[in-house]
């Protein structure tokens, strides 16, 4: 993709100020004191096992997501802006998700089609009319943002149901201050190792009322095998609860509890990072032996909160996203602050006929998808390819969003051949509690390490970052 | 905390102990096969170390007979022999994957190194002296990741939890080595002692890291009844069966101390220990030694089931 916004050097190649000092270093660091650091870097990964699983691939059950030693940089007037954009956005997610189980006021007033709510296999009935505690459903959001200049930033994706990453945020901080020192004596850059502590400031804040006053939080896993468990238990260990498993837990009375070694401990928030499809065997699939039988009546009875709350994935579907912009000026009566990507619902005719007239330059993807599967990226497509995902989106093009193929901003990154710009995209957290809502200044930076290339998920050949939020 | 989580600490050590063990009963037999058939007689001994491994019957499933290459093979890599030294670390690192939060980063170290340094002998060794590496290399595992819990755990349930599991298994591994070499313990009215047994009370020793000890403790050269002491009744010698007792007694204490509450498992192991302090070495010759050390087997599994009953469901 050429004409790319280069974080470091604009448009015109004149270094930003945010990257000056970061510049003068990667002019002075000789190459094989570059490639030292990165090699040690991943012996350090390796030893704390950070890995990931890739699903279907056998042999590599456990891999290292690639770690790039280069800072990504975002000026503290860029960090206001985007903080700014993104709690917006959220209180507008968690307003609509709010409404739509409950007055359905948006659908009334015809902002957003009923049947692309109540047809959507992500929309749980189970949820309609049922109050959570303090409003909120979506409690823990890892945004993804794009760039495609200097003043733009894009939402691609609100991921408002278990988003993971944030453990990459904060080991990658970790190797970088270990491996680099004489970086951080140059810059002023904000700190990110609080976030387990606002995390658990937040799961505190939403216990039931009936819990008591040191609500007992846990954080829920599928398990050893699933790709994200590190982070799971790096979580768990980091907020200093317990990393419960279903068969950790049952229900009594539709109240939650642990097996300890001391006996049964009343569990009151529960941070799931399980679907809500395993969730309960009684009330969704009943072939999950990942859950816990009767949690949804102890959800429903209100005498357990979940973070976050079931049912948010209806806002995850990218048909419901295009609406997001109208969402935001319904609810808060607000311009949104972060953009929309433009986005053809291939659900509407005309958007279908203009996607289908103009395949060999959109990015179409699955309304349901994640993680980078099942989509067209029409610029480096073959003509096959475009030919096959034509009949496909001719058949269901009810399951089909296209967008125009963005020109993702760039930074230097370590490839073989030295420093060359790589595109990448920005996954911040953001927290809302009962009190307030907390972000991290940074996130978790994807990077895209093929040349040209715009899939940045760790499952695609993605690397990542260390992202520095500057003071001033 | 976690039933789970107490119960992947027990297991997670009691695999670790066990795979030290395994490598030194290997050590001690490659020594004595070693020696001249006039030294040590006509006796199998590789026959012998997979009878003190416990798992003779799984092993003559798989094979015919009983010789080097096979329970080399059997003991330190099988993957069909779930207590392998492969097997042990493969299952402690799950058992370690399963509690990350509960392990110190020193002690996840330990464990995920030994299982990343294990992918390095896929098939086995391919020499006598890569064997020797490897068993010296389990041993030092076993020391550092032991070490690590030593110095690294805070000392709550998560770090007592642990310590049984140690103690537990490296009971039964002492138990099992004396219930397979008893008979060559017992008192000289018995049998005829000569160079044949000294060798074998000498491996015997070897099996639990004790040869230098003994020396230390009796001044003497090697006695059968003195080797007895030592691995059963001497509180000074780690890996006896009264200093695993002690320090059983002392976790589960600890563990009691905590919760605030009393249990089955630490009556029995108080049980266990009395007996232990109570007996001296002629009353157990003269009621025989194969029967008090069968009983104690037996004793320690129920200490096993308790302590499973009591804590980790």
């Amino acid at each position: 993709m050429t004409g790319a916004f280069d974080e470091m050097r604009g448009n015109n190649g004149r270094v930003r100020p945010a990257y000056g000092e970061l510049s003068h270093w990667l002019a002075e660091v000789p190459a094989d004191v570059l490639d030292y650091r990165r090699r040690e870097a991943e012996l350090l990964f390796r030893r704390i096992g950070i890995t990931f699983a890739v699903y279907g691939e056998a042999d590599a059950q456990e891999r290292l997501i690639p770690f790039d030693v280069i800072p990504r940089i975002i000026s503290g007037a860029e960090w206001q802006l985007l903080e700014k954009g993104l709690t917006q956005r959220v209180c507008a997610l968690n307003a609509f998700l709010n409404d739509i189980y409950g007055a359905r006021e948006i659908l009334r007033a015809g902002v957003v089609p009923d049947d692309l709510v109540f047809r959507n296999p992500a929309f749980r009935p189970e949820m309609s009319g049922q109050s959570v505690p303090h409003d909120i459903y979506v409690h823990i959001a890892g945004v993804d943002i794009v760039r495609v200049d200097a003043d733009t930033f894009y939402v691609l994706e609100d991921n408002a149901r278990t988003p993971s990453g944030v453990s990459y945020m904060l080991e990658n901080r970790e190797i970088m201050m270990r491996l680099f020192p004489e970086l951080f004596a140059r810059h002023r850059v904000a700190p990110v190792e609080n976030y387990p502590d606002e995390l658990l400031a937040t799961l505190k804040s939403i216990a039931p009322l009936s819990a008591s006053r040191e609500p007992t939080c846990v954080l829920l896993t599928p398990g050893v095998f699933n790709s994200a468990y590190y982070e799971h238990s790096f979580l768990a260990d980091k907020l200093g609860v317990e990393l419960v498993e279903g068969r950790d837990l049952f229900v009594k009375d539709e109240i939650v509890y642990m097996r300890t070694t001391q006996g049964p401990q009343r569990v009151d928030v529960i941070y799931r990072r399980i679907d809500d499809d395993f969730l309960d065997p009684l009330t969704f699939r009943p072939d999950s032996v990942l859950g816990l039988p009767g949690l949804m009546s102890a959800y429903q009875a209100g005498n357990v909160t979940l973070a976050n709350a079931v049912g948010t994935g209806i806002a995850d579907d990218k048909a419901v996203y295009s609406f997001m912009p109208e969402v935001v000026k319904f609810y808060l009566g607000e311009e949104p602050i972060l953009k929309n990507v433009p986005t053809w619902r291939c659900r509407e005719e005309e958007h279908l006929a203009y996607a289908l007239d103009h395949l060999h330059e959109l990015v179409v993807k699955e309304v349901h998808g994640s993680g980078g599967y099942g989509m067209l990226i029409g610029p480096i497509a073959s003509k096959a390819a475009i030919e096959q995902f034509r009949a496909k989106l001719k058949t269901a093009p009810k399951n089909f969003i296209a967008q125009p193929t963005l020109a993702l901003s760039t930074v230097p990154t370590c490839v073989e051949q030295g420093v060359a710009p790589r595109h990448l995209d920005l996954r911040p957290f953001v927290l809302t509690g009962r009190d307030r809502v907390r972000i991290v200044p940074g996130g978790l930076t994807r990077v895209a390490l093929n040349a040209g290339s715009l899939v940045v998920n760790s499952s695609q050949g993605g690397g990542t970052k260390d992202t520095w939020v500057l003071d001033g | 905390m976690l039933s789970r989580t107490a119960d992947n600490l027990f297991w997670l050590s009691r695999y670790v102990e066990r795979a030290e063990y395994l490598a030194r009963i290997l050590d001690a037999t490659q020594r004595l096969s070693a020696l001249p058939i006039a030294y040590v007689g006509e006796s199998n001994e590789w026959e012998s170390a997979v009878l003190t491994a416990g798992c003779a019957a799984a092993f003559f499933r798989t094979y015919d007979e009983a010789n080097e290459q096979n329970v080399t093979d059997f003991l330190a890599f099988s993957n069909a022999n779930t207590s392998s030294i492969r097997s042990c670390f493969e299952l402690a690192r799950s058992n370690a994957r399963g509690v990350r939060t509960a392990l110190t980063i020193e002690m996840w170290e330990a464990i995920n190194g030994a299982w990343l340094e294990l992918k390095r002998y896929g098939n086995g060794a391919s020499s006598r002296e890569e064997l020797s590496r490897f068993l010296r290399w389990v041993q030092e595992t076993s020391l550092r990741y032991d070490g690590s819990a030593y110095r690294t755990m805070l000392r709550n349930d998560a770090y007592w939890f642990s310590r049984l599991g140690v103690y537990m298994e490296r009971a039964d591994n002492t138990a099992r080595l004396l219930d397979v070499k008893y008979h060559l313990l017992l008192p000289s009215n018995e049998r005829i002692g000569g160079p044949l047994d000294y060798f074998q009370w000498a491996a015997i020793l070897r099996s639990v890291s004790a040869l230098t000890s003994y020396h230390w403790v009796y001044r003497e050269s090697l006695k059968p009844w003195f080797i007895a002491d030592l691995l059963i009744l001497r509180e000074e010698m780690p890996r006896s069966l009264a200093s695993c007792y002690e320090a059983i007694v002392r976790n589960l204490d600890a563990i009691a101390g905590a919760y605030g509450r009393q249990g089955p498992a630490q009556r029995q192991a108080r049980g266990i220990r009395t007996r232990l302090q109570n007996s001296r070495m002629d009353g157990i010759f003269q009621r025989g030694l194969h029967e008090f050390i069968s009983e104690f087997i037996t004793e320690n599994n129920r200490l096993g089931s308790a302590i499973t009953e009591q804590f980790l469901l």
